[in-house]
């Protein structure tokens, strides 16, 4: 039997591997914004399940905003990646060390 | 009703109808042509929306079902906010014209992003602050890269953007647990749970993921990674933006949402804000003191001041959320009158950010020279300026809460911090001579923003025009 534990261990699985996906990789940006969409699609999957088990129709339509926001991110994500790329001529992760912060 | 809602948020929707209106405006006429007639416009607007709010009818009012909450806090934040953009907006907008930099994009994502910042202080469920907080957020990571030519800018742009969108994840993951936890996203539901004794360990995680979240939009300890990488590769008005209006916004959302969604009794939130504020405030004060870039001295001295912030925030008072307004608000005074001589560092018409550079200045400029002087004592908190007394408060509403230690912390990391800000007074006295900045270089309305915040710093201290009064119906408004 499927129940809440499972889907948020899915989802709690999920979210950390996107965490992870942002510190440790040290190859492409592009890595990063799939890392991010991970960590967003971690928590809808939380979202509905609650939604789904306390009958309650809020969750899903926080999901909805969480979905429509997550598009205008990736989009806004991929304008900065280009730009960055034009002024660079690069997108690895070790390249973005003008500054040391 | 839905008409009366719709009144409630009026001020929100028409400076969104505004930019979409600037941006047509814009695309259809002279394009970069008109960029300073919209820049001034937006200021006008902003002064405008914010002198409407501030003498507008008072009182409490939910709209849509509790999503929004219009309050005395509420106004207070949203006139510091617009106050604050407009005053950047046209202490900006000499050096951009100057450089030509300023596209009529600007003030359009300018205003977008005060739409976003309104809405975060006036959530009242976690929908509505995330979505107020996505908009300012999305129009911030353009800001900062909007310089697209730029390799400083756009890393500024990436570096922001990667780190805002983890910290949105954070608060999302949070935001779902709150909502499985607590049955509903309603900060006035949540808090009823809080209430009936239910803070089960699911909830605690939520507020957990919530406030890390958001600590990295007031870039306190250890979230603060991104902003001094951020405010030195971003254009210096966009700097100067970043360190003003979504600082409040953010501490006003923060506020909002632990005490608003977790009670008044700190039992499980204010150790977690009293560790990032002590965290914040040593940091901010011991990373700055190796600093030669002014735009970066300035991001650890806003890691620091929000780390004081924090302290009223950590006692969770209404004493402690009055101090904590009464500091953003004398904190942006001071920051907008920095960030007007900062914008007219330059030598031989290109811009300079070195602090070396100010060696001598007092020679050259006596007046700005010290105008700075006074702006800078008043960010260590030297006791005659307005800056001391924003401390005070904050040290004082700790003390009351029975949270000695933070306070005594705090006045250790002050002195730590004034270190810094007095070396720049020093190389302006008595630094030995060399080429720096020159002495000129610094328009009509940047000379005005700098020495009327000058001027606030030591006036203030008479009775602080007034923004005590404001700030403690504010309080009162949000800490029942």
């Amino acid at each position: 039997m499927i129940g809440l534990a499972q889907y948020l261990t899915v989802a709690a699985v999920l979210f950390v591997i996107g965490i992870f996906g942002i510190f440790l990789n040290r190859k492409n940006v592009i890595v990063i914004l799939m890392s991010v969409e991970l960590i967003l699609l971690a928590v809808n999957i939380n979202f509905v399940a609650f939604s789904s088990f306390m009958h309650d129709l809020v969750g899903q339509v926080f999901t909805m905003f969480v979905l429509t926001v997550a598009a205008a991110e990736a989009a806004i994500g991929l304008a900065i990646l280009v730009s960055f790329f034009r002024a660079r001529g690069s997108i690895e992760v070790e390249d973005v060390n003008v500054m040391k912060g | 009703m839905i008409s009366g809602d719709f009144n409630l948020v009026l001020p929100e929707v028409i400076i969104a109808l505004y930019a979409m209106a600037a941006l047509m405006f814009g695309v259809y006429t002279g394009k970069d042509l008109v960029a300073a007639k919209i820049n001034t416009a937006t200021a006008l607007v902003f002064v405008a929306v914010a002198v409407w709010i501030g003498f507008g009818p008072g009182g409490a009012h939910t709209a849509f079902g509790g999503l929004f909450i219009n309050d005395a806090f509420a106004r207070f934040a949203k006139v510091t906010v617009l106050l604050s953009g407009a005053a950047v907006l046209l202490v900006g907008q000499e050096y951009m014209v100057k450089r030509d930099m300023l596209r009529f994009e600007y003030p359009v994502l300018v205003a977008l992003s005060v739409v976003g910042m309104m809405i975060m202080v006036s959530a009242g469920d976690l929908m509505a602050l995330y979505m107020g907080l996505e908009l300012q957020s999305l129009a911030l990571y353009v800001l900062a890269s909007f310089r697209r030519d730029n390799e400083k800018s756009t890393e500024a742009g990436m570096k922001y953007f990667v780190l805002g969108a983890l910290s949105s994840g954070l608060l999302l993951y949070g935001a779902s647990l709150t909502y499985g936890f607590a049955g509903t996203t309603l900060f006035s539901g949540i808090i009823q749970t809080v209430h009936a004794g239910q803070m089960s360990m699911g909830l605690l995680f939520g507020l957990v993921f919530l406030i890390s979240g958001m600590a990295f939009k007031v870039s306190a300890v250890p979230f603060h990674m991104w902003t001094p990488d951020v405010y030195e590769g971003s254009p210096t008005p966009v700097t100067a933006f970043f360190a003003t209006a979504p600082k409040v916004a953010a501490m006003a959302m923060i506020a909002r949402v632990v005490v608003g969604a977790f009670g008044t009794a700190p039992g499980d939130w204010g150790q977690i804000i009293a560790l990032l504020s002590v965290a914040s405030m040593y940091l901010g004060a011991v990373a700055a003191i190796g600093q030669k870039d002014i735009k970066r001295l300035m991001a650890y001295s806003s890691i620091s001041h929000m780390g004081f912030a924090m302290m009223g925030l950590a006692a969770g008072t209404a004493g402690g959320i009055k101090a904590m307004l009464i500091y953003m608000a004398i904190y942006v005074t001071m920051n907008v009158g920095t960030f007007a001589f900062i914008l007219s560092m330059e030598k031989d018409g290109q811009p300079v950010t070195e602090i070396a550079a100010l060696k001598m200045y007092s020679k050259r400029a006596p007046l700005k020279a010290l105008a700075l002087l006074v702006l800078m004592f008043s960010l260590a908190g030297v006791p005659p300026m307005l800056g001391f007394f924003g401390k005070f408060y904050v040290l004082q509403a700790a003390v009351d809460a029975n949270m000695t230690w933070l306070a005594i912390l705090g006045a250790v990391a002050s002195v730590i911090g004034a270190f810094y800000y007095l070396r720049i007074v020093f190389y302006m006295y008595f630094g030995e001579d060399a080429e720096g900045v020159d002495a000129g270089g610094m328009g009509a309305v940047a000379w005005t923003f700098l020495m009327v915040s000058a001027v606030v710093m030591v006036l203030g201290i008479v009775n602080m025009f007034g923004v005590e009064a404001l700030a403690q119906a504010a309080a009162v408004a949000l800490v029942h």
